[in-house]
């Protein structure tokens, strides 16, 4: 199924620097398109790979947008054979992963660095300190929605309680107390393994 | 009058060298599961006082708006801020380079054992905490509003529609943020034009 070869890895790299500097709000605000390419236009992974990927990152710690890394990492890996496939599969997978990574941080991350260097260096200026000071309501509300989708993304409430009581309760420990926030998560994760979410 | 830019909120501290600004933000991003922002207000502004809660929303929401992944793009503003552009690599560099070995460590590892319904429930509590962790760190941001130019009373309008835009009627993001921006922008500059006149004769 996966016809990716060495000669595609250019046109991967590529894809994904495109994508960088129309990922505004955040890389996966392009997820969208990624599975286009990446599954409906090349095949070079299956739906199943491309979710499990991106979930996988999710789960672990670390910036969002590592999912990009592990979709190349996949897409590498099914081309040479799996896990299985030795020197090749390792190889493919490790350049693709580079190609990705790269590719969605390095016109997005100059743009930012030489932006906000204006940005700052000008900061007094009225114009640059109403840009600022006039989205920090929209920012803060955009977390709490960030939050709030994600919250209602397991289902409603009388669908999944267990969950959102304990999203309810992180909330209040992350915005009435100072506990470390690895508590937190560890709580979520046994409570969720021994079944009670 | 005094120079009125000198943020007083602030107590200063600063990263002391490019080694000390890479642990630091490898080991925020080792603790951000499911998102790296909560861990960056907790350690930058409460523990390590780098910035204040001020800056940091400023900072953030220049990091949103610009494309990119937006804690990748905070963690090179800051660095680039204390260390010029090396700082800004060090930062990066420690925002991904660990996460990313582990993330294929795990690519790796849990290629046959994502299916086990301990592990999916584990991750499943995870998910659930972390959206719980982005909610509060933006109810916690809240005070930073007060001494907003717009005041206090259009910074809550102005928080109610961006929520009711995006839970409420889904719109996507570009388009609350042209929509609701740009009068909000012509409002603060409107305002701090007329507040700033003082200020500006003293300098």
């Amino acid at each position: 199924m996966s016809s990716f070869a060495w000669a595609d890895l250019a046109g991967l790299f590529g894809h994904f620097v495109l994508l960088s500097l129309l990922s505004i709000g955040g890389a996966i605000t392009t997820v969208p398109d990624m599975h286009r390419y990446l599954v409906t236009e090349t095949a070079w992974l299956s739906d199943s790979q491309f979710s499990a990927s991106i979930a996988l990152a999710q789960a672990a710690p670390g910036p969002n947008v590592l999912f990009v890394a592990v979709l190349g990492w996949n897409v590498g890996m099914s081309a040479g054979g799996g896990l299985l496939g030795g020197t090749l599969a390792w190889s493919m997978a490790g350049a693709c992963m580079v190609a990705s990574m790269v590719g969605i941080l390095l016109p997005s991350t100059t743009l930012t660095f030489f932006a906000t260097r204006w940005g700052h260096q000008n900061r007094h200026r009225a114009g640059v300190r109403a840009f600022k000071s006039c989205l920090a309501p929209i920012v803060i509300a955009l977390l709490v929605a960030t939050g709030w989708i994600l919250t209602i993304s397991h289902g409603n409430f009388s669908h999944a309680p267990g969950l959102w009581l304990l999203t309810l309760a992180a909330v209040l420990m992350v915005w009435k107390t100072r506990i470390h926030l690895l508590w937190l998560l560890g709580v979520g994760a046994v409570a969720g393994a021994l079944g009670w979410v | 009058m005094q120079p009125a830019d000198t943020k007083p909120s602030a107590p200063r501290q600063r990263p002391t060298s490019l080694r000390q600004l890479f642990y630091a933000f490898s080991w925020l991003a080792l603790q951000g599961f499911g998102g790296v922002l909560s861990v960056v207000q907790r350690e930058l502004v409460e523990k390590k006082q780098w910035l204040s809660n001020e800056e940091f929303v400023e900072d953030w929401a220049v990091a949103q708006i610009m494309p990119g992944p937006n804690v990748v793009n905070l963690a090179l503003m800051i660095g680039d801020r204390y260390f010029g552009w090396r700082g800004g690599l060090a930062a990066l560099a420690g925002m991904t380079a660990l996460p990313l070995l582990l993330v294929l460590v795990l690519a790796v590892v849990l290629a046959g054992l994502g299916q086990d319904p301990m592990v999916q429930g584990a991750l499943r509590g995870m998910g659930a905490v972390s959206a719980g962790l982005i909610a509060g760190t933006g109810l916690k941001m809240m005070p930073a509003l007060k001494d907003n130019p717009m005041g206090i009373a259009v910074c809550v309008l102005l928080a109610s529609l961006t929520l009711v835009a995006i839970v409420g009627l889904r719109i996507p993001l570009v388009w609350v943020l042209l929509g609701l921006g740009i009068p909000a922008f012509s409002w603060t500059y409107h305002r701090i034009h007329r507040l700033g006149d003082t200020e500006q004769s003293t300098r």
